[in-house]
């Protein structure tokens, strides 16, 4: 049993390492050697840090955007960037503390989940600046920044935009796990599709939000494009032909799904949500009616940047549809399927938000 | 080698042949076919699906526990090198000076070896000692092991036993929500509170442990199954009550309960630290362990219904009563890493507070060959990587996924002896302890009970 296996192992490491060598001589190695003495571009000294939450820097939602702005300051204003990805809740104390040791003259923490540890960080560490993602104190911290965003205000005009285009007079959304800042998105496209149906005295209707009864449809993560997919079908077997996914990677589940209707001859679309799904997700564009932007990587650059120049403040960031923070995305592809009058409508209704004539109300609103 | 089990072992003579192998496959067969429908419980031969440390077992329990514990340092340092060959494969720089490998080949060495090097030292300096901040570091690994010991003593106990106890994330869970709402919706005074938080939790713990013994004991259902399911129940039920008032923060509809009280806290060891009185409690655990096992009338139980139910029960052993005994206690250990997390280090109650820690747990377990000190020892080895990890992430940029590759690459090696001695030519000392058709029977044992 011994013999064979070391012989094996011997000869198998023998092949794979010869294979490999030769492979990696001839396809990489034969470049020329770089000056010794190349220099660096000009660098700010200033180190932007950022702690992920557990869902990694690579969870196409929150965390994903948030370090991507980040990396963007890099490039753009020079600074030194440190991550650290939280693989547990307890690492995030760790982590800050690190950043902290780490020499970071600003840490970006993203997620509720990171709100008391941050506020510990920041307590601890006063000459230190702090920003948060998608979540606020009641009583404001003096070096932490929060950044939130009013979603719900691009999401009611995405709901409008859904009620109108609607053949079946049903339209869906579900969520990833039930949390404020994903119910806020439903919360705005349930009150956009009641405010057509007052418009225009229909009776359009939402499946898999409530938003009275603040109950839904949830597939319990951020990971498992299967079960978007059947929560899709579901809603699909419900009724409604235009579906919004706020489950991050999920909704490429629900792409999946209407995919496979719209093959089957349904009339489907779909609503993206977080970034324009439209260039994020174009595999299912010709799916795509629009989607539900949330800028993050910008809030994050401009908030480094207004830290490198020294204006600094804990005021909150509330990313809104007057500020660009939230928006919808064009109709891309199926801007002939929103009629003109459609759009005008939106347009009007867009200036009454940020005119503060309407207000679009949710539970989950950040705290002003 | 103190220990009673293995030093009967060593007395056994090699009665393993072929003829004993085919018995056993033959029982793996049965057990198989039967553990849905018994009515007997101590029929279904456990250990030749779970793969107990029986004697006369060559399963692949007993490969690990039996093995060599010189392999398990080798397979440490091996998992090492190749985690390092993956931290240069994967650094810019490395690749950078391998594209004029053969112009100066010194730049990709020295890029190769500082890649290495670098990362290594993080870990050491996150995890054991750095210049600047002298022992805090091992002070932070002690705190981040002590969960993962409390539940690896959980899931070696039942190990012993012959159960394969997978359960010990919903143990954990469900303790630790207990412990949580103890913690901040009851007021009580400084000392008292501790303590009820630490006997809701345990007692939450062991009952979620029991309700796996008594499906086993009284209806034969496999605990690996129902485990995985109680799991799922915890888990869910938690993200239920997080989303539930009576759990959340008044004015905050986020899942997150509020801070437990002052007083449900461990007391910090070392001010300026993070290391709690937890830690002490896994170590009086720890001996506790150590103690029922080889010292107490209960635990020889154990380990009979675990080497053999069948004989066990011949020999006078209430088997179904050690079962149902057994899991209430493994749960009740994991529950006390339930309360390290809660009181020790998290303070609030989330959705993540369980981590992996139930699964991590099988591993350390795994790698303390089920051993009490053995899994305390692997417990702080699995925290010292958690803790480095968080400083050569932070220092060199390196992904912290790679030290759960190193973790698993670990428990690989550790779970096939012979590839290490192969690769370390090192001979097996007697020849008669390893008989031929051992490697194969223990391949069937293994994947007979993952079916």
């Amino acid at each position: 049993m011994k013999k064979p296996l070391r012989a094996t192992l011997k000869r198998g490491s023998m092949a794979g390492v010869a294979t490999l060598g030769a492979a990696a001589l001839l396809l990489t190695s034969c470049g020329q050697a770089p000056d010794a003495g190349s220099g660096t571009a000009t660098k700010s000294d200033f180190v932007g840090c950022i702690v992920s939450d557990s869902g990694g820097f690579d969870d196409q939602s929150f965390n994903q955007s948030s370090f991507e702005g980040l990396k963007k300051a890099e490039t753009d204003l020079g600074i030194t960037v440190k991550s650290a990805e939280s693989k547990a809740n307890s690492d995030f104390e760790t982590n800050l503390n690190g950043m902290v040791s780490a020499g970071c003259n600003l840490t970006v923490t993203v997620g509720f989940l990171l709100g008391d540890a941050t506020k510990a960080a920041a307590a601890a560490n006063a000459d230190k600046h702090f920003a948060i993602i998608d979540y606020s104190y009641e009583t404001p911290i003096t070096n932490v920044k929060p950044i939130v965003y009013d979603t719900a205000q691009a999401a009611y005009l995405a709901g409008y935009a859904a009620a109108a285009t609607s053949k079946t007079g049903k339209v869906g959304t579900f969520g990833g796990i039930k949390i404020p800042t994903v119910t806020i998105f439903m919360d705005g496209f349930y009150d956009g599709v009641q405010a057509y149906n007052k418009a225009k005295n229909k009776t359009v209707q939402v499946v898999g939000w409530d938003k009275n009864t603040q109950d839904g449809s949830f597939t319990g993560d951020f990971e498992k494009q299967d079960t978007g997919k059947q929560v899709t079908i579901n809603l699909l077997d419900q009724g409604a032909d235009i579906i919004m996914p706020v489950a991050g990677p999920v909704g490429k589940g629900a792409g999946a799904a209407l995919k496979e209707a719209k093959a089957a001859g349904k009339d489907v679309k779909l609503i993206w949500v977080d970034s324009d799904g439209y260039l994020t997700a174009p595999e299912y564009k010709d799916l795509m009616l629009t989607s539900v932007v949330k800028q993050m990587g910008e809030a994050v650059e401009a908030v480094v940047k207004d830290d490198t120049e020294g204006k600094f403040n804990n005021q909150a960031y509330v990313g809104t549809l007057e500020n660009d923070g939230v928006a919808i995305a064009p109709f891309h592809d199926l801007d002939s399927a929103v009629t003109a009058e459609t759009k005008s409508e939106l347009d009007a209704l867009k200036a009454d938000i940020v005119s503060g004539k309407l207000v679009v109300e949710s539970a989950a609103s950040p705290k002003k | 080698m103190t220990d009673k089990n293995q030093s009967n072992d060593e007395q056994t003579p090699a009665l393993s042949t072929e003829d004993q192998s085919t018995a056993d496959l033959r029982a793996a067969d049965v057990s198989l076919d039967t553990a849905g429908g018994m009515l007997e419980p101590s029929i279904v031969p456990v250990s030749s699906q779970s793969g107990a440390s029986g004697p006369q077992q060559n399963s692949l329990m007993r490969r690990i526990v039996m093995g060599n514990g010189f392999v398990s340092v080798l397979a440490v340092i091996v998992a090492l090198f190749l985690g390092g060959l993956l931290i240069a494969s994967t650094d810019a720089q490395v690749a950078k000076t391998a594209g004029y490998l053969f112009a100066r080949p010194t730049d990709f060495l020295s890029a190769l070896w500082s890649a290495m090097t670098e990362s290594y030292v993080a870990l050491f300096q996150g995890s054991v000692f750095s210049a600047r901040e002298g022992f805090k570091p091992l002070l932070e690994t002690m705190t981040v092991a002590t969960p993962l010991i409390c539940a690896g003593l959980g899931v070696a106990l039942a190990f012993r036993a012959g159960l394969f106890n997978i359960g010990a994330q919903g143990q954990i869970i469900i303790s630790a929500t207990l412990a949580a709402y103890v913690g901040f919706a009851w007021h009580l005074p400084f000392g008292l509170h501790l303590l009820v938080v630490i006997i809701m939790g345990v007692l939450g713990g062991a009952l979620w442990g029991a309700i796996v013994g008594i499906l086993k004991a009284r209806t034969g259902a496999h605990e690996v199954i129902v485990t995985i399911m109680l799991n799922y129940v915890a888990l869910f039920l938690l993200d239920f009550l997080l989303n539930t008032a009576a759990f959340r923060r008044p004015g905050d509809n986020s899942p997150i309960s509020p801070r437990i009280d002052e007083s449900a806290t461990y007391p910090i060891l070392i001010p300026g630290s993070r290391l709690h009185v937890g830690f002490l409690v896994a170590i009086a655990l720890t001996f506790g362990v150590w103690w029922l096992l080889n010292r107490s009338t209960i635990g020889f139980e154990f380990r009979a219904v675990g080497a053999n139910p069948v004989a066990a029960r011949t020999a006078g052993v209430k088997v179904s009563r050690a079962t149902i005994l057994v899991m209430a206690m493994a749960g009740a250990l994991a529950a006390f890493g339930g309360v390290a997390q809660v009181s020790g280090t998290e303070k609030v109650l989330t959705g993540g507070v369980a981590a992996q820690i139930g699964f991590d747990a099988i591993t350390v377990a795994l790698l303390g060959r089920s051993k009490p000190w053995g899994t305390f020892f692997a417990g702080l080895l699995f925290g010292a990587f958690r803790a480095g990890a968080v400083q050569m992430q932070i220092q060199t940029g390196t992904p912290i996924d790679i030290v759960l590759v190193v973790q698993s690459l670990i428990v690989l090696f550790i779970a096939a002896p012979p590839l290490i001695r192969s690769i370390f030519r090192l001979e097996p000392k007697k020849k008669n302890k390893t008989p031929k058709a051992a490697p194969k029977a223990a391949l069937v044992n293994a994947s007979g009970g993952a079916k």
